[in-house]
């Protein structure tokens, strides 16, 4: 008790110097902090995001992964509504699971005949209503605020789709979509090449023999898309597909060539007639941390069963999600290494001097009986003082700043997002960041200290008598 | 331990102290011996330079000699480790300096019961004899005083409780009038020789003052680091 009462007066002593130094360790905590639940912020939103669209886990058919994108329709799972009914039905992932949903990938064409124009397409086939529940899942809350469009995908209408803004620009969607910020179509000069005059000639002639053979293909209006791919046998197959309405994907790569439409009419343009399969089976389940008890339970059930398939999860799939998380956290490392170093100096510097002030007190307190240690243990404790102070200080300023950072209406686009949303601090759920940096700086200003109390523990009696 | 050593609280044999000074040997202890008696007041008298405080240093198990033996209570010091020779200085020694050494942060309760802290003495006990031992030295009115709100004479008082306190069976003084007018200098003398007769200590200062060795029961004169006279009241 003697020790702190000491330590706290001498930190009090030189006011301005602890202050000084207190101050240094509370911006030290403040910058880190916020860093932190920037941070936080960004990757929850971007895991929001990303499982939203991917799920935590798909299963595929084994090396889809590395080899299903040269032959996706060879790589099908031919049952796999009874493997979603394995899954639905499993003791141990029923109650894990939030959605789980059979989905098809491919490539292809898509033409807008009125302009002659067409584009090489990257679509996704979706259970419409599944993927609306997908896009409700918010763990974190971080979109709790917002209003999700609507998906524009219904399970009644197989034909409804929705593709990017950069494709609906490309293929002239603009005008009827009613797009914003969607720029005039330049006139070209000349007419298209013969080239591509020919290719949308083929391909309208394809989709007309199509439509002679579909039923209603009538959809309130809507902008027509005609999408060629080819099927499993290697015939080329081309369906409609109404656009309800275009969604910024945030990637332009992305954005150029999205489209979403009906699980069925993607079965349909990659099989054609032949045996409806799905390329995979993606899971979305309630919480992110089930994710490796999930997926270990799903290898063990396709082992059981003697299933050709395997599981990845959203990060191998979404390698950009991993590479922002780890920019992030290098440049968390970054910062907090700098501020480690600014706070180990500050209190190195204020324990030397508090040290070479009052040799004259530790000699005189060795010769009425304290130990080297109970020295050394007095300038630790004024370390740990200044830096228990002065970070409790920054975490406070911390929340104020968070508070007003949070109610301060600025926007700003996160990476791979397409609209601007609230820029924002995450402050629930952020309690080990805080105690990580409250711990660390501590830490570091008691280590900071050590060297000083080590010098002063150290003195020689009779010389540190003698310093005036 | 021998009948004779446990007579004398303080005896020196052949005690050498060497101090390099930048290459430069200075002897300031050259090969003392003597011996002090339990319970007396003593002083060591010799002019500045001369070796007095490297003495009690030494006496105080604050430095070590370069050659000689030193025993301290019965104590034979030199076989110390560190840590035993502080508990040692903790249990038996107390210092008065000549500058007081309070504790700046401390007040002056806090300053007289910081040793009896260090021995791990209870609370209620701890406050029973520090507001006693403020009380003899006539600053229970001063004790919430922190020293720089003290004079120089009242800083000396607390220095002596401090050093009493803890019952200590020898106090070393260095030149504790030093820094005071001739008045309270005598006034801290006195009051040195009372609690001193009081708590039945061994008492040693240094000084250079030759007024005050009347008072003294055994004096040490000491010279360019020799004893060159020893007189005792009992020679008188």
């Amino acid at each position: 008790m003697m020790l702190v009462k000491i330590a706290s007066r001498n930190i009090l002593r030189n006011a301005r110097r602890s202050l000084m130094t207190m101050s240094a360790i509370a911006v030290g905590a403040t910058a880190l902090v916020l860093f932190g639940e920037f941070v936080a912020n960004m990757t929850t939103g971007l895991q929001t995001q990303t499982v939203r669209r991917s799920g935590h886990l798909s299963v595929f058919r084994t090396g889809y992964f590395n080899f299903g994108a040269g032959n996706p329709a060879a790589y099908g799972i031919g049952d796999y509504r009874s493997v979603i009914r394995l899954i639905n039905e499993d003791r141990l992932l029923e109650p894990l699971v939030n959605v789980v949903t059979p989905t098809v990938t491919l490539f292809g064409i898509a033409g807008n005949f009125d302009i002659d124009a067409s584009k090489t397409f990257l679509g996704f086939g979706a259970v419409p209503s599944d993927r609306d529940r997908m896009r409700q899942w918010d763990e974190y809350g971080v979109f709790r605020n917002l209003v999700l469009e609507d998906s524009g995908l219904r399970d009644d209408d197989e034909t409804r789709g929705v593709v990017g803004v950069g494709l609906a620009r490309i293929l002239g969607l603009c005008a009827s979509l009613k797009l914003a910020d969607c720029p005039p179509r330049p006139q070209t000069a000349e007419s298209p090449s013969l080239k591509s005059s020919a290719r949308a000639g083929a391909l309208q002639e394809l989709a007309q023999r199509d439509r002679d053979t579909s039923p209603s293909l009538s959809n309130g209006g809507a902008p027509r898309l005609d999408l060629l791919a080819g099927t499993a046998g290697g015939a080329p197959n081309v369906l409609s597909l109404y656009v309800s309405r275009a969604e910024p994907q945030g990637v332009k790569e992305l954005d150029d060539n999205f489209v979403a439409m009906h699980f069925a009419l993607a079965q349909q343009l990659l099989y054609g007639r032949g045996e409806r399969k799905a390329l995979g089976i993606v899971l979305q389940l309630h919480r992110t941390e089930d994710m490796p008890t999930a997926r270990a339970r799903l290898v063990t059930l396709f082992t059981e069963r003697g299933l050709d398939l395997e599981v990845r999860d959203f990060t191998e799939l979404q390698p950009f999600y991993k590479q922002v998380i780890g920019l992030f956290g290098a440049i968390f490392s970054f910062i907090a290494v700098i501020m480690g170093v600014i706070v180990l100096f500050t209190v190195v510097n204020t324990m030397s001097m508090s040290v070479m002030e009052r040799t004259s007190e530790i000699g005189t307190a060795r010769a009425m009986g304290v130990r080297r240690r109970g020295i050394r243990r007095q300038f630790l404790i004024e370390g740990w003082m200044l830096g228990a102070i002065g970070a409790t200080v920054g975490l406070i300023l911390a929340s104020v700043i968070a508070f007003l950072i949070n109610r301060s209406g600025f926007m700003w686009t996160p990476p791979s997002q397409a609209a601007a949303v609230p820029l924002r601090v995450l402050t629930s759920g952020v309690g080990p960041l805080n105690l990580g940096v409250w711990l660390g700086l501590v830490v570091m200003a008691t280590l900071a200290a050590l060297l000083p109390a080590n010098r002063a523990a150290r003195l020689a009696v009779v010389d540190a008598l003698r310093h005036v | 331990m021998s009948e004779t050593a446990t007579e004398h609280i303080v005896r020196f044999r052949e005690v050498v102290k060497t101090y390099d000074d930048d290459g430069l040997k200075v002897t300031a202890v050259d090969g003392v011996s003597f011996e002090i008696p339990r319970r007396r007041f003593a002083m060591i008298v010799g002019p500045s330079g001369s070796g007095k405080t490297t003495l009690l240093n030494l006496t105080g198990c604050i430095d070590t000699p370069t050659a000689g033996r030193i025993e301290v209570c019965g104590e034979d010091v030199a076989a110390l480790s560190d840590n035993a020779v502080t508990d040692f200085r903790s249990r038996n020694i107390a210092f008065i300096f000549q500058n007081f050494n309070l504790f700046p942060v401390l007040s002056a309760y806090e300053n007289v019961e910081y040793p009896l802290l260090l021995l791990g003495i209870a609370a209620g006990e701890r406050r029973e004899r520090t507001l006693a031992m403020l009380e003899s030295v006539g600053l229970a009115d001063q004790q919430a005083h922190r020293p720089n709100q003290l004079s120089g004479g009242q800083k000396q008082r607390v220095a002596i409780a401090r050093a009493l306190v803890k019952k200590p069976e020898l106090v070393l003084a260095d030149e504790p009038t030093a820094n005071l007018d001739t008045q309270t200098g005598a006034s801290i003398i006195d009051l040195m020789r009372r609690v001193q007769r009081e708590q039945a200590a061994s008492f040693i200062f240094s000084t250079h003052d030759p007024q005050l060795i009347s008072h003294a029961e055994e004096t040490f004169v000491i010279r360019d680091g020799r004893l060159v006279e020893h007189r005792s009241e009992a020679d008188r």
